[in-house]
């Protein structure tokens, strides 16, 4: 009889802090990078302990300058280490946006494999937990457009872990983005013992054959309470959660857009020039005749940011509420 | 009572003669393969080149002061004699002047943005200073590793020092006390914007008061003395006392690239005044002063150099172009799709 394997209930939070751990203990590679990251264990208390465990050597409390925390990571990464750098906020990432696109993205490719850049770049996004037009922003669609990095997105604990690991195992630049509301709002079963789960595989969180749903992140999980309500209503919606923003699974939406000839693109990134334009130009390539409804997308307005005021971030965010009405539509449609 | 009359002595810091005639025929390969790219972008041949006329000194003597197989060189695109100083095969400048498949980069990079990980010269890209934050990087790694003996030499022009990264970089390595020397090739443009536009200081080497590291002021068109201070520093480094700021003297004589045109913002007359320090035939001139080496010598140091460079440029002509299909390689490891 097959033994369960072991496993531990832990929410985000402990799930990236449990990865980290494992990766400084086990690799001494490796090493995080970051503000605040040492003594008083990230904001989030992400890394709280390892400066104590790691050293500071390892465990490094860098200058306030974000453009020099991705650049010396990428420089240790050359020189063969495995950083593992921290952006405190994503919103704090434009100052380092030429090293990531200008250098991460290009060290491979510039000098033709001669130096590689296995670097993570970790950073919490996202909003809902009123923090304002400078610690809500969701910062995916500014680099998924730039070929050379990867994205990652997830949002469950477990996919947290098998992520986390195959990034910092990844041989080449990975962006790995945290939803900052999902932290200790989600709560899941990790499995124990080491292992990863492949980049750009997305994973059907909830089966249904009416309608597809693709998102990632906090509206993930509000998708599935969605879907969860129109199940006692009697109509079936299948949630995918993309894990991966690049390289994206294609596979997996088109075999579910087939089956459910609908198609209900959900993020919270502004909806011009996001993530979802890109899956629903895919989608109208190759599957424009299996559909029997337009594509939909439900996502961010286009304003520079949520406001620090309660209407005005409920305003920027979609609600269960919204997304379970465009469920339905799109369903009779 | 009459002065003894003493012949002037020269100060060589250790370096025999041999290294000495080694130091020239690296000026002479650097200016002569400047002069190349030059000719061969005005004869229609290669789209583009960069010079490092006034660099020469600098270079050379900053290559000697580099240990092989040990220390790692992050410069920037007007380091073509410290790239050769420190191992690279002359071959690479013109395969990548021509764009060739055989070029490290196999055809990607601008030419003078070269990459050579066995002999620890890291890839750059052609933006201002991004490049210090990875030099920093790989100091970290070395003092991680507890790796004494090593350092890492990082270069770049006065107007870099404008550029965030510059500081972000040198603050970094001087709270770490990392084992890297920031050298700066002051040579008084940034393309068209001189230096007095660039800062409200009077010398660049000011700057590491700012940020607690030493600084060194060095004649860069000056070998020797370039080698003294560079070496001081690096050897400071790999004792593990930290990083130092070294600012180098020099002069641009050529436009910044093929594609400027430096009568549009100096005039001729500029360029005359700084002549003196134009490093090669000062050098030349030491070495025959001092008997460390005869005119003919020079002159037929030259005319090898120059059959040299003749015969790589032929060779490198005759090598194709990267194919098509090479524009997909090496975005990651492996084959890629966005999507998978």
């Amino acid at each position: 009889m097959a033994v369960a394997a072991p496993s531990t209930v832990m929410n985000n939070v402990e799930a990236v802090r449990h990865t980290l751990y494992e990766a400084l203990k086990n690799d001494e590679r490796t090493l995080v990078l970051g503000e605040d990251v040492g003594a008083r264990g990230n904001v989030f208390l992400i890394t709280k302990g390892f400066i104590e465990e790691f050293g500071p050597e390892r465990v490094i409390d860098t200058p306030l300058a974000e453009a020099s925390i991705v650049g010396v990571a990428i420089g240790m990464a050359m020189e063969g280490l495995r950083p593992i750098a921290e952006i405190q906020f994503a919103d704090f990432i434009y100052p380092a946006f030429n090293q990531i696109v200008g250098e991460a993205a290009k060290t491979r490719y510039r000098s033709n494999g001669d130096y590689t850049c296995p670097l993570v770049i970790r950073t919490p996004y996202g909003g809902g937990v009123r923090g304002a037009l400078s610690h809500s922003v969701s910062i995916e669609a500014l680099f998924y457009h730039v070929p050379g990095l990867k994205i990652v997105a997830p949002s469950f604990p477990a996919d947290i872990k098998g992520l986390l690991n195959a990034a910092i195992d990844d041989p080449d630049p990975v962006l790995f983005l945290e939803h900052k509301k999902t932290y200790r709002l989600v709560k899941g079963e990790v499995p124990s013992g080491h292992y990863t789960i492949p980049l750009g595989k997305a994973d059907v969180k909830h089966p249904g054959d009416a309608l597809t749903v693709v998102s990632y992140g906090l509206y993930v999980h509000q998708a599935i309470d969605a879907a969860q309500r129109l199940a006692t209503e009697g109509l079936s919606v299948e949630v995918i959660d993309l894990r991966s923003i690049r390289p994206m699974d294609r596979g997996t939406i088109l075999a579910s857009v087939r089956k459910t000839r609908k198609l209900l693109i959900v993020h919270e990134d502004n909806k011009f020039g996001g993530i979802g334009a890109e899956i629903a130009a895919m989608v109208a390539e190759e599957a424009f005749f299996d559909l029997d409804a337009p594509i939909r997308r439900l996502c961010g307005p286009d304003v520079p940011a949520m406001g620090y005021a309660l209407p005005l971030e409920e305003e920027f965010m979609v609600s269960t509420d919204e997304m379970a009405e465009a469920m339905r539509e799109l369903v009779r449609f | 009572m009459a002065e003894a009359i003493t012949k002037p002595t020269l100060e060589r810091h250790g370096l025999a003669d041999e290294q000495l005639r080694w130091m020239m025929r690296n000026m002479l390969l650097q200016r002569t393969l400047d002069n190349r790219g030059f000719q061969l972008n005005r004869q229609g041949k290669i789209p583009f080149a960069t010079g490092s006329e006034g660099h020469e000194g600098v270079h050379a003597g900053s290559a000697l002061a580099f240990v092989r197989g040990q220390d790692v060189l992050v410069p920037y695109y007007r380091d073509i004699g410290l790239c050769l100083g420190i191992g690279m095969d002359p071959l690479q400048a013109l395969l990548g002047m021509f764009a060739r498949a055989a070029d490290v980069s196999g055809g990607r990079q601008f030419p003078n943005h070269y990459t050579n990980h066995r002999i620890g010269l890291m890839s750059i890209s052609s933006i201002i200073a991004a490049h210090l934050p990875h030099a920093v990087g790989a100091a970290y790694a070395m003092k991680l590793r507890k790796q004494s003996g090593r350092a890492v030499l990082a270069t770049f022009g006065d107007g870099a020092t404008s550029e965030g990264e510059w500081h972000e970089s040198v603050n970094f390595a001087a709270v770490h006390g990392l084992p890297i020397v920031f050298l700066c090739e002051n040579n008084e443009w940034a393309i068209s914007t001189p230096r007095e536009a660039q800062m409200a200081i009077a010398d660049v080497v000011q700057k590491a008061d700012g940020y607690g590291l030493p600084g060194a002021l060095v004649d860069g068109s000056d070998p020797i003395a370039t080698y003294a201070a560079v070496k001081t520093a690096l050897d400071r480094a790999r004792a593990g006392g930290g990083p130092t700021l070294v600012k180098a003297k020099c002069y641009r004589f050529l436009s910044h690239t093929t594609d400027d045109d430096d009568r549009t913002y100096r005039s001729r007359e500029e360029i005359e005044r700084h002549r003196h320090l134009d490093p090669v035939p000062r050098f030349e001139r030491v070495l025959v002063e001092f008997g460390i080496a005869t005119s003919e010598d020079v002159s037929a140091m030259k005319r090898e150099v120059l059959s040299l460079v003749n015969e790589l440029t032929d060779r490198a002509e005759a090598l194709p172009y990267p194919a098509p299909s090479d524009l997909y390689t090496n975005v990651y490891e492996g084959t890629h799709e966005p999507w998978l």
